[in-house]
């Protein structure tokens, strides 16, 4: 299956949309005891590119493509690029985590834009597979994308469908690894040395891979549109958990946590500086 | 009764592109082969991968397919259960979780192979249906039932091969519905899955003591035919459940229930798999014997003998 990009790529425009996904995240913050902002801003210029880079529209804003968040738990910068394309409302963010909402800690299937409910890591590969082989099934070209996080590649399941999508020469796949090198408990690269070189193991299981800079939105949307093709496609890119606001990068108690008045004012400022 | 599900599904198949069978490296029993040979794209191999299988019949289901995912009942259900859970029932996706050669129907092969509390497990997902056809006919039935409803996922809990007809005679196959292979006045079996032969046997033993006697199967397990049972226990003068799951979570727990609910006044005997492993081996009917379930053991522990 060939895929004839038709997009081009503004990467000043892409700077600007994701400082203002980081603030509009970071305002929803304050709304909230928690909501893994460190995840949602590793992945934040990897996500946008998929969703206003890579993905095809036709003019009424439908795609044929798909994109399934697999790390769950990164989907605040999921919402707000849905909130800005209209597919959610500003009323659904606002009510975020309350009784009157319907939008949670990870996407839930069944809500607007959300294809399949997540959280749970290690399941979103698989439903990748089966999402490829149905529109291959259908003799339909969409691709399928999807973004996992570097602990989910821990997963017995991600490997399963690891094997599986090259054995299915699924080619309508494109797996970006958000490798910011930290989970829960540290960095991963110390924790699990072995795990390094990432990009090897994919090449090995017959996978295409590249690996670029995950914050830049630029290399992101060549590396995939460059891709040869004829295979599934994974992007290892090198991500900063918390990328965007300096007191919390690299730093594992901003995974999960909200920053308090006083950080978020700093935070603000941080951002606003760089627009 | 797996060569009818593939014989069943096969035809399915050949009417409706979005059926898709995945299995775990599984022998392609009786019509798989023609499956795989005729719609090779329909038919996914995931090697010893069930968590795969599982999310890929989820993936395919999310775009609007009608999959079947068919392995080894403790393979099937038990290995890749968090993707059961959250793939198919959370999301309540249209797929068919084949249990296959479920109960201790594996039984020389010992515990890893034996499903005895699939029905327990399954029943407490929301969302999840239940449906353990009792001989090669109901398999059919129940398989094309299967292949057609939008409801959500199934647990289909079949046989192996071998399975005797036991509903030649019965009423027509109906989802949700208690269905009587035969009818009588006083004694009710009530069963359902592949033991229910021993339910047969039992029947024929009390006839020809001049015992009148229905057969009922709960093909459906969940949602359970609550009307149904409550109407058993009422026209009876005595129920016996025989079951081929553990003593939690399946017909025997809810009949008891159903009985209490409905303040029934007949004698209720239930007779399950007891909740220890079974570490010796033998015939299936070596097996269940040694957890109590055989005709004579029954007759006995129910003064009918």
């Amino acid at each position: 299956m060939t895929n004839t990009q038709r997009n081009s790529f503004d990467a000043a425009a892409a700077r600007k949309r994701c400082l203002a996904y980081r603030r509009r995240i970071l305002d929803i913050s304050q709304q909230v005891s928690a909501l893994h902002i460190g995840s949602a801003y590793s992945c934040t210029e990897i996500v946008d590119g998929i969703y206003h880079g890579l993905m095809c529209y036709d003019g009424k804003g439908a795609s044929p493509d798909t994109f399934l968040m697999s790390k769950g738990h990164g989907c605040m910068i999921q919402y707000v690029i849905l909130e800005e394309k209209g597919v959610l409302s500003r009323a659904d963010l606002d009510a975020y985590c309350t009784p009157q909402g319907r939008l949670g800690v990870h996407p839930d299937y069944g809500n607007p834009g959300i294809v399949a409910a997540t959280g749970s890591l290690g399941h979103g590969l698989s439903m990748v597979c089966g999402m490829a082989l149905a529109e291959k099934g259908r003799k339909r070209d969409g691709i399928i994308y999807t973004v996992l996080s570097d602990g989910e590649v821990q997963e017995g399941s991600t490997w399963e469908a690891v094997l599986m999508a090259s054995s299915l020469k699924l080619d309508n796949v494109v797996a970006v690894v958000d490798n910011n090198d930290f989970q829960s408990l540290g960095r991963t690269s110390e924790t699990h040395p072995s795990f390094y070189p990432l990009l090897d193991k994919f090449w090995a299981f017959g996978w295409e891979a590249a690996e670029v800079d995950g914050h830049d939105s630029l290399a992101i949307f060549e590396a995939v549109t460059g891709r040869k093709g004829g295979k599934p496609f994974m992007l290892v890119a090198k991500t900063t958990k918390g990328k965007g606001v300096s007191y919390m990068e690299n730093v594992p108690i901003w995974h999960y946590r909200s920053p308090n008045k006083d950080e978020y004012r700093r935070a603000v400022a941080e951002l606003e500086a760089a627009r | 009764m797996r060569n009818t599900f593939s014989e069943a599904l096969y035809r399915e198949a050949t009417q409706n592109p979005d059926i898709y069978i995945v299995v775990a490296d599984i022998s392609p029993a009786g019509s798989m082969s023609k499956f795989s040979a005729q719609y090779p794209e329909r038919f996914i191999n995931v090697g010893v991968a069930e968590q795969s299988m599982i999310g890929i019949c989820a993936g395919l289901a999310l775009k609007g397919c009608q999959p079947f995912a068919y392995t080894i009942a403790t393979f099937s259900l038990y290995r890749p259960f968090e993707m059961v859970r959250d793939d198919l029932c959370y999301q309540n996706l249209p797929v068919t979780v084949v249990g296959m050669g479920a109960g201790v129907i594996y039984s020389t092969l010992g515990g890893t192979h034996h499903t005895m509390e699939d029905i327990a497990i399954a029943g407490a997902i929301p969302n999840m249906q239940i449906v353990a056809p009792c001989d090669p006919a109901e398999c059919t039935e129940a398989t094309r039932w299967c292949a057609r409803q939008k409801n959500g996922p199934v647990y289909l809990r079949i046989g192996k091969a071998g399975e005797p007809d036991l509903t030649k005679n019965a009423e027509p196959w109906i989802f949700g519905k208690l269905r009587y292979l035969r009818r009588g006045s006083e004694i009710c079996i009530l069963s359902y899955g592949v033991i229910t032969k021993m339910a047969v046997e039992l029947a024929n033993r009390l006839a020809e003591q001049g015992k009148s006697v229905s057969v009922a199967v709960a093909h459906t397990v969940k949602p359970l035919d609550r009307d149904g049972i409550v109407a058993a226990l009422k026209n009876h003068k005595q129920v016996i459940v025989i079951e081929e799951n553990v003593p939690q979570g399946g017909l025997a727990p809810q009949a008891k229930q159903l009985a209490w609910e409905s303040r029934a006044q007949c004698r209720l005997d239930t007779f399950t798999l007891q909740d220890k492993f079974i570490h010796n081996y033998g015939s299936y009917e070596d097996l269940l014997a040694s957890h109590g379930l055989s005709v004579p053991k029954i007759l006995a522990a129910t003064g009918l003998g």
